[in-house]
């Protein structure tokens, strides 16, 4: 599907993309951001419920399950605490409270 | 169907990017993180449908929804729950998971190559091997750093001669990996070999690091855990987990370097060696001056009566929890015209950033809050400097003396302002171990106790005025 250079150009575009998005961001938001991220690597649950779906052997199945529960978790934990934190920086909320 | 797939993960790669991007403002980090939600929401959804999950029989579609009800259901419960200022570890165990993820994806495709089945050849192999063995790094790492940050292991434990057994234990981990890479078929043990090693390399990395160096920790896993994603998205040939990936390990190698800089420590530093063990702590010279402690009714006066006060938390502040008492003494001063700035170290606490949301939590608004570039010149007309829990991001030996192990590092010149109050809960000095000579200082005056009872004090003390 991707295959040799294609992979590597992709590969080189996305790093640059990623040092360019961050570059720009307050110290403010370094911890939601870093949050942010790890969420956005939850993408790995993609890959985590395509190895369980071809898993053939009951040891397959197994590390697969393991592998899709983290993945979720990963992807469920990094948004809510994420959202959680941002949540605190919306304005409209915060002149009611202080 | 199986292009409308890949038309989705484009669209989820590209608003993961648009997401991180709209993160870097206040404003818009909202609506950021609410689009990649979605974003994965429709990723997730269309992955059913691919050809991979759909056309393998019902069990193993069954097996993968229950896996993603136990996942998410135990991860919403306890980022829900946890209270902000453990944050950061809940962070750790998050990426830990991902990263185990990504480890698990490649110990089910060489658990296949190891009974027989072609996964793409020899650089599909060295790929999900290098994937591999970042991600179980970052996994058994991150276990370790959350445990640090949670209180459950509060020594820094070093071996003797620790560096040449990680140094060992590396080498032997790349050649059970080099195994699986190159070799035609191998065996399912040499799978179980090379994850165990891994595995514990992961600890052993991260179990002489000391808690204070967990910010840059954390980041530096984040980043192998996109890095490890992205590898495993190769081996997949999925291209919204390479570029996903690709762009968290790039961003967070950005961040992890940022932070190191910040302490002045080349991340090889933080990682290969801890404070005070690389041949002990230089050799003291003598300190001018005592310390003086204040009652907090005198140090309510001095803040009270103002015209700048400027707060430094730190570290302290976010053990105690003393963020909302803080910030109703903001709203008193303020009330009495003092203007109140923060000043935030970029190591302050256990996360880049971490005061930020812990004072963004207690309903601060962030436009009193500053960066040390922005801060450091206004001291020099504050009255008063609080340091609250922060030690070594103050200590003026950064600035003047060669010796010691945190010269060069940049720090709040806390000591230029006209008074310094240091609210510290013992006499003791910082983790670092190093003496800091600001509390030895003339304008310091110290108010020993807990952060929240301190700033409580206070509160008490310019009430009564």
């Amino acid at each position: 599907m991707i295959e040799g250079f294609t992979a590597l150009y992709i590969f080189m575009l996305a790093a640059f993309t990623g040092y360019e998005v961050i570059s720009r961001v307050p110290v403010i938001l370094h911890t939601p951001l870093m949050s942010g991220s790890n969420f956005i690597h939850g993408i790995v649950l993609v890959g985590a419920m395509i190895v369980l779906g071809h898993a053939e052997t009951g040891l397959q199945m197994l590390i697969g399950f393991v592998g899709v529960i983290l993945a979720a978790g990963n992807a469920v934990g990094g948004y809510v605490a994420t959202e959680r934190m941002l949540e605190m920086f919306d304005r409209s909320k915060n002149k009611g409270g202080a | 169907m199986s292009s409308f797939i890949e038309i989705v993960y484009f669209a989820a790669a590209v608003i993961f990017i648009l997401g991180l991007k709209k993160m870097s403002s206040p404003v818009t980090a909202r609506a950021g993180i609410v689009w990649a939600g979605y974003a994965m929401i429709a990723a997730t959804v269309v992955t059913f449908f691919s050809p991979a999950v759909y056309g393998h029989g019902f069990f193993n579609l069954l097996l993968i929804v229950i896996a993603i009800g136990i996942g998410s259901y135990i991860a919403f419960k306890s980022a829900k729950s946890v209270e902000m200022t453990n944050m950061p570890q809940m962070i750790a165990i998050y990426n830990g998971m991902g990263g185990g993820a990504a480890a698990a994806i490649a110990a089910v495709e060489l658990v296949r190559f190891a009974d027989g089945h072609d996964i793409g050849g020899s650089t599909i192999q060295v790929l999900a091997v290098l994937g591999a063995l970042i991600g179980a790094i970052a996994f058994s790492g991150s276990a370790v750093a959350y445990a640090k940050l949670q209180g459950l292991m509060n020594k820094t434990l070093r071996l003797p001669s620790h560096q040449a057994i990680n140094i060992a234990l590396f080498a032997v981990t790349v050649l059970f990996g080099a195994v699986l890479a190159f070799s035609g078929e191998v065996s399912g043990f040499t799978v179980f070999l090379f994850f165990l090693c891994a595995l514990v390399l992961g600890v052993m990395v991260t179990l002489p690091i000391g808690g204070a160096d967990m910010p840059v920790v954390i980041s530096l896993f984040n980043a192998l855990t996109g890095l490890a994603v992205a590898f495993e998205g190769f081996v997949l040939g999925n291209a919204a987990m390479i570029i996903a990936g690709t762009v968290v390990g790039s961003s967070g190698t950005l961040l992890t370097q940022l932070m190191a800089k910040a302490m002045n420590r080349p991340i090889s530093n933080i990682l290969f060696s801890s404070f005070g063990s690389d041949g002990g702590a230089p050799a003291e010279e003598d300190i001018a001056g005592t310390m003086k402690e204040i009652e907090g009714s005198d140090a309510a006066v001095m803040m009270a009566y103002a015209e700048k006060v400027i707060i430094i938390p730190g570290y302290g502040m976010a053990v105690a929890q003393a963020q909302h008492k803080l910030a109703e003494l903001v709203q008193l001063l303020e009330e009495r015209d003092v203007t109140v700035k923060f000043a935030i170290h970029p190591v302050a606490g256990r996360m880049p950033g971490h005061m930020n949301v812990l004072l963004a939590e207690a309903g601060v608004d962030y436009d009193k809050i500053y960066d040390l570039d922005e801060i450091n010149p206004e001291f020099l007309t504050a009255d008063v400097a609080l340091v609250i829990g922060a030690n070594d991001v103050v200590n003026p030996v950064a600035r003047s003396n060669p010796e010691s192990p945190i010269y060069g590092m940049p720090i709040l010149d806390a000591d230029k302002a006209r008074n310094c109050i240091v609210i510290k809960r013992g006499k003791g000095s910082g983790f670092s171990g190093i003496e800091n000579h600001l509390f030895y200082a003339d304008n310091t005056r110290m108010l020993y106790g807990d952060a929240q009872k301190a700033i409580g004090e206070l509160i008490a003390g310019v009430k009564q005025l």
